[in-house]
């Protein structure tokens, strides 16, 4: 096992991924064996809270800490469910793919770990629709794993059963809430649920549920193979392990690699994503995909951790970074993105159903050549008025994190837009 | 929604400290304090879902907190030393954009929408104080479906509140009506065009913020709320009883609202109750007296003035001797009083059939002899354990059935406190019950509405049904009698269903008339004594046939039975027919020949229907919209109700006919109704002579009542027109019509207070003129009225009274040979007589038929659509075959939908497929 890129070490760049046998010679499912055979699911939670490992989603909760809610013991509710999110829909992510499509043994190793930790007998996973080549992975991947044991009826003999199914989503950026994603999963409008209950207790079905990010599962096989304190020394600062971070934009080598947490932005970029292209200078980047709020030049020496980039008013996110150049509009940019929410909006609660579009028609009508002066503090408004707390899920206010930043780094260029009545970068025709 | 503990706690808004409920969330309390608080998703009968965003309020963590957060009201418990402002500047910009982002796409179509005026998004609006409109793009349109005859529908006014869907699903176990499409393209509607098949998609008009689903009958005579006189009345379209307000306009009847009432309606009606009213606008109703000269060569009715009518008649009566009156079950306890005073009580019969009227005595012995309480709607809402025996509640009382749709969460709810979830926390709840049932058991001759919230159904002949029932009371209780002949299916049913009703701490067990068979009545009574004798608190509810079934049953009157029907002599005897139409009681050679001895035959009426071709004297009366008086409801509950409507000429309610034919024909019996002028003057005579009704003058004030020394307008202050109304017969203003009958008056002058709650005409209140206005009225949100008179329950159970069971249960119901057995499958739309005469309801009333199972259809070799010819001792119909796979096997069902012809069912009868023409 490659020892410091443990999520990715065996995916091969132009190959299919490894298959059991593959994955077996190289140390595969060992982890699971041991477990089955050695450990209580107590035990394993216990490894995973120390490890420190924290949810790659998004969001990044303690998934220690998150399995501790569970129901467990005889007296439990049955059955209990694990999901695993693969409806990768954040704008610019395209880490889990990399996981799904390259090595799908190791996300069904993670399964197996996670639902034994929590007694779960069945698992989902929930892959966006457009993620064809993940489907028939995963698909490939499982069918071997039961054909060897390894999941099924009594998994190699250990009296733990646990059944994998792979649901093809329809699709919708929503669904990476997790309790809108379980009410999908039920064929049911893609609204949020009410918390509490949480998931936890009372998730897909009425029955305790965990919902898991992809990349945090794949984590889950190294950290009982080595141990949490190895986990937790892999990563630069306080967070623990490797993360995938990614690249795009105007750079020259965009993509994603797995880098010890807490890296830097200005060695991703220009390390590992090779700087900007020729012609093209830096203006801002989004750290952690769509919903992340834009950071500038000042920010690049910042360790891409969860605490790092939440006090300077930005989130890690999915850690999957969009880079903004100086010879895009930042106002058709930020357009772009409200387009994007205005349209996932689930349509449940009001600033959010009717808030998203009306700032989506104000950035068009400025980007337009058609913005007034007061447009501005509407919009300003909206970011106040559709902040944390005032709307009934995250949505909204993750819309309002690049918007409220790009006003506040770009704010000129807006007043621009609407002074000039045009937008300055179509003139130039150099609008990408 | 349930109530709370009684230990308050003290909440402070805006600096106020003022005392609330534990059990409520801040928007409830908020209200039930009288703060006004704007909101769209919540309801007081649905909970909190946190959509709209529109109630939301500055919380702060204690003294010091300064900064606060904005949470919303509806979705944050009260909880002991809550800090919250309303008035804070930012939760009321906030509650301001939220109305702006509601009105980016509404039309603002206010002067031609029929909800203005009575529009909770306007007075929403208002309230929040946003006006001036900024965004500027183009508005969203949608296409507008038919909903069928009683509701119309304009998506453009969509708030996208979802209550909507939440009540026509979540509530009332609809499936047609759905929201389509997300972000800000929700669609509120049908999968496509059609009829709302739910019984009770007339709430949607009032359940909806703003105008996107309106009352289609209205909007057929319209008139603004402002410009209506409302009046209290209560439903007459089967027996429950609900409260209604009834709103008139120039002598047109407009149409039916809800009429808050705790113990019964709640919030909701049903669509018979809501749409069945325009039988007081039938061109054919009676209006003027009639006489006949002579009954040969089909001499016809002449209109006459009422004094030329009523002296011809004491003419013709002053030589008779006796007088037979005939009452009815949908006329007023006060009418039938009445009639029974003149005519003497060995003369008077009750107007039901046989059937009807053994078992509506039946329920009576039970009701008031036996150890089960009799409960109201919402005491069956609270059940947590149900058993049904025989009825179809959808059809024959559907508000009875909708509680019961509800009370199948009450069990699966206890384990809310467990999860920490508060009741009022709609979408937690729901999320945490997953769609988890308490016990409900259905036994019925097809399927019924109810059965997706079933625990198990079962189906059989009324017989089969009463046998298992009396078998289910043997379980629980075993002195209570043995079932013979039980399968061991049928005992694994029946020890299921004992059990789940013995350990529930509320059970309840609901039965009634419509299968025609008096003993699933008995079986639903040692099921609930059963109970009671294990010491379980159980109740017991049953659905009788009409409005006043059970108050003319309370006045020991004669069934219409055959020997009764035989006696009398043409020579000597008159008959008073009291609103009933016979031909539904009688089979027509029957009553033909019965109707052939008296001379003359008085028709006192409104339904022209009614008029047998007999009738020597029609005399017009009344209907219960126009008119006052007492019902008396299943649960043995009488109601107050008021006329909707200014006295019209010649028309006069049926007990001052009775009066007046009294005084005309010199009668003895006049004696002692000379001094009858108001219903007070009744009520003491009927409480002198009935011990269970000596309450009866209680149901609300009497007609002196006054506020202030002032009566309460029936229309809202802004009322128009009023001089104008009456401008093509006079250019002087009229005085105001006047009603020296009730504490109401027909003007909009008098006292602006809150009467008691019998009185209440409208739901009105400053900044509220929305029905959503019925906060105002109640003390606690979901509670009684301020000042609440529920109206008087009769008599109680006597709960220790130890009373024999019914013995000798039915045994199996044996198939004969080439014989079925043709019982009633009453319909919601049909069944009832004055409904019926409704336009709307008239499009929705299926046609005649019978009803079999396709094992049977393929026995007797018929096919849906096939015409059936129906034999049987005194009848021969030929009806066409409709199937229904829940049928019962064995069983036929005749529709019952008021197509005239009368037969006594349940009854074996020899089907045959009719000779193809």
């Amino acid at each position: 096992m490659n020892d410091d890129r443990p999520l990715t070490g065996q995916i091969r760049r132009h190959g299919p991924p490894p298959t059991l046998s593959e994955y077996e010679d190289c140390g595969g499912y060992a982890p699971v064996r041991t477990m089955l055979s050695h450990m209580t699911p107590e035990d394993v939670q216990q490894e995973v809270m120390n490890s420190n490992l924290r949810g790659r989603g998004g969001a990044g909760f303690p998934t220690g800490q998150k399995w501790s809610f569970v129901p467990m013991g005889a007296d439990a509710p049955r059955p209990k469910y694990l999901v695993v999110n693969a409806d990768e829909m954040e704008p610019g992510s395209f880490k889990d793919r990399l996981l799904l499509e390259g090595h799908p043994h190791r996300l069904i190793e993670g399964i197996i770990i996670a639902a034994y930790a929590i007694q779960a007998e069945c698992a989902y996973v929930f892959v966006r629709w457009a993620y064809h080549p993940s489907v028939i992975a995963l698909g490939r991947a499982i069918r071997e794993a039961r054909e060897t044991g390894l999941l099924g009826h009594n998994l190699l003999g250990s009296g733990f059963s646990l059944t994998v199914h792979v649901h093809t989503s329809a699709g919708r950026y929503i669904c990476g809430e997790e309790t809108a994603l379980l009410n999908a999963l039920e064929g049911h409008p893609v609204i949020p649920r009410s918390k509490p209950p949480y998931p936890q207790v009372c998730g897909l079905w009425g029955k305790p549920t965990i919902v898991q990010n992809v990349e945090t599962v794949c984590n889950l096989p190294h950290i009982l193979a080595h141990g949490a304190k190895w986990f937790r020394n892999l990563g630069k600062g306080k967070d623990a392990g490797t993360k995938l971070y990614a690249v795009s934009g105007r750079v020259k080598q965009p993509g994603v690699w797995e880098l010890p947490i807490g890296t830097s932005m200005r060695e991703i970029l220009e390390h590992h994503a090779g700087g900007m292209q020729e012609g093209y200078a830096f203006r801002a980047m989004q750290p952690g995909g769509g919903s992340t709020g834009f950071l500038t030049e000042d920010h690049l020496d910042l360790a891409m951790d969860f605490d790092s980039l939440s006090s300077v008013g930005s989130r890690l996110g999915t850690g999957t970074a969009i880079v903004l150049d100086d010879r895009t509009c930042p106002v058709g940019f930020v357009r772009n993105l409200e387009h994007f929410f205005a349209q996932e909006s689930c349509g449940w609660c009001t600033p959010c159903r009717d808030g998203l579009p009306w700032v989506e028609r104000l950035l068009a009508d400025i980007d337009n050549g058609n913005g007034r002066p007061q447009d501005v503090e509407i919009l300003e408004r909206h970011v106040t008025l559709l902040g944390p707390g005032r709307t009934y899920c995250a949505h909204a206010p993750g819309a309002m994190e690049p918007l409220k930043s790009a006003l506040r780094y770009f704010r000129s260029d807006f007043d621009r837009h609407i002074h000039d009545q045009r937008c300055p970068w179509k003139s130039q025709g150099t609008e990408a | 929604m349930t109530k709370g503990n009684t230990d308050s706690i003290t909440i402070h808004v805006d600096g106020r400290s003022v005392q609330a409920d534990p059990q409520r969330n801040l928007l409830e309390s908020c209200l039930s304090l009288g703060f006004d608080l704007p909101y769209f998703c919540w309801h007081p009968a649905m909970g909190s879902v946190g959509a709209c965003r529109q109630c939301a309020v500055k919380q702060f963590k204690d003294e010091s907190d300064q900064a606060g957060r904005i949470v919303m009201a509806c979705m944050t418990p009260s909880a002991e030393g809550t800090r919250i402002s309303i008035e804070d500047s930012e939760a009321r910009e906030f509650r301001a954009s939220v109305i702006e982002w509601l009105m980016l796409n509404h039309p603002h179509d206010c002067p031609v929408c029929d909800e203005g005026g009575e529009c909770h998004l306007q007075d929403m609006t208002v309230m929040t104080g946003h006006v001036s409109r900024r965004y500027r793009e183009s508005k969203r349109t949608y296409r507008n479906q038919d909903l069928g005859p009683f509701v119309t529908h304009e998506m453009n006014r969509c708030i996208q509140c979802y209550r909507c869907v939440r009540f026509y699903r979540d509530i009332a176990g609809g499936e047609d009506l759905n929201v389509f499409g997300s972000r800000d393209r929700l669609y509120f509607g049908r999968m496509t065009d059609g009829t709302l098949e739910s019984e009770f998609s007339g709430n949607l008009v009032e359940v909806c913020p703003t105008g996107v689903f309106t009352d289609k009958t209205l909007s057929r005579h319209y008139a603004r709320k402002w410009d209506m006189q409302s009046t209290p009345s209560i439903c007459s379209h089967c027996s429950v009883g609900c409260n209604v307000h009834l709103s008139e306009r120039a002598g047109i009847m407009r149409r039916v609202t809800n009429r808050y009432h705790s113990r019964i309606n709640g919030y909701f009606l049903c669509d018979r109750g809501r749409f069945g009213y325009e039988y007081v606008n039938h061109p054919q109703r009676l209006r003027r007296p009639a006489v006949r000269a002579s009954r040969e060569n089909s001499v016809s009715l002449i209109p006459l003035m009422p004094a030329e009518a009523l002296a011809q008649l004491g003419v013709r009566l002053a030589q008779k001797k006796r007088i037979v009156g005939v009452g009815s079950p949908r006329a007023s306890l006060e009418s039938n009083y009445a009639l029974r005073t003149l005519v003497g009580g060995e003369h008077f019969f009750s107007g039901m059939s046989e059937v009807e009227h053994h078992h509506a005595s039946l329920i009576l012995r039970v009701l008031k002899g036996g150890p089960a309480p009799s409960w109201s709607v919402q005491e069956v809402e609270q059940a947590d354990a149900a058993l049904i025996l025989g009825e179809d509640l959808g059809h024959t009382a559907p508000r009875l059935a909708l509680a019961l749709r509800q009370s199948v969460r009450n069990q699966p709810m206890e384990q809310l406190e467990r999860l920490n979830i508060p009741r009022w926390q709609d979408s937690a709840v729901r999320t945490a019950l997953h769609g988890q049932k308490g016990p409900l058991y259905i036994g019925t001759v097809a399927g019924t509405s109810l059965d997706d919230v079933a625990t198990r159904t079962f189906r059989g002949a009324p017989n089969d049904i009463a046998r298992l029932g009396c078998a289910v009371a043997h379980k629980i209780y075993p002195d209570s009698p043995k079932s013979s002949e039980l399968s061991l299916s049928e005992a694994d049913l029946i020890r299921e269903i004992a059990e789940a009703l013995a350990s529930a701490k509320r059970p309840v067990v609901v039965a009634g008339t419509g299968t025609g068979e008096a003993w699933v009545i008995k079986a639903a009574a040692n099921v609930a004594w059963a109970l009671r004798r294990r010491g379980v608190a159980a109740g017991i509810a049953f659905a009788l046939q009409e409005c006043n079934t059970l108050g003319v049953a309370l006045l020991d009157g004669r069934s219409l039975d055959r020997t009764a029907t035989t006696g009398a002599d043409r020579n000597r005897d008159a008959m008073i027919i009291l609103e009933n139409d016979l031909r539904r009681r009688l089979e027509k050679p029957t009553l033909d020949r019965w109707l052939e001895q008296f001379d003359p035959v008085i028709v006192i009426d409104h339904v022209d229907e009614a008029v047998p071709d007999h009738a020597d004297f029609v005399f017009p009366a009344a209907p219960i919209a126009c008119s006052d008086g007492t019902l008396v409801n299943n649960e043995g509950c009488a109601q107050r109700f008021f006329s909707a409507m200014p006295k019209e000429p010649d028309v006069e309610e049926s007990w001052r006919w009775i009066r007046d034919i009294a005084r005309h024909a010199s009668r003895d019996s006049f004696q002692s109704m000379s001094n009858w002028n108001r219903l007070e003057d009744i009520h003491d005579a009927i409480a002198g002579e009935f011990p269970l009704l000596r309450r009866i003058g209680e149901t609300a004030p009497p007609a002196p009542f006054r506020i202030w020394d002032q009566k309460i307008p029936r229309a809202p202050h802004r009322f128009s027109g009023r001089t104008a109304l009456p401008m093509l017969e006079t250019i002087h203003e009229p005085q105001p019509p006047d009603d020296p009958e009730s504490p109401l008056a027909f003007s909009m002058e008098g006292t602006p207070r809150q009467p008691p709650s019998p009185l209440i005409p409208f739901f009105w209140a400053s900044r509220w003129n929305s029905n959503e206005a019925v906060n105002k009225f109640q003390d606690e949100i979901g509670g009684p009225l301020r000042n609440e008179n529920p109206g008087v329950r009769l008599f109680d159970a006597q709960s220790r009274r130890v009373i024999p069971f019914f013995e000798n249960a039915p045994p199996r119901c044996d198939r004969r040979n080439n014989q079925l057995l043709l019982v009633p499958i009453p319909r919601l739309f049909g069944a009832e007589e004055l409904s019926a005469r409704s336009s709307a309801i008239r499009e929705r009333i299926p046609q005649a038929a019978v009803v079999l199972n396709p094992r049977d259809a393929d026995r007797l070799g018929v096919r849906k659509g096939h015409a059936i010819d129906i034999t049987a001792p005194g009848l021969v119909r030929r009806l066409p075959v409709e199937t229904d796979e829940t049928m019962a096997g064995g069983v036929a069902g005749l529709l019952v939908v008021g197509d005239g012809a009368y037969v006594t069912l349940p009854a074996w009868v020899t089907l045959r497929r009719a000779p193809s023409t």
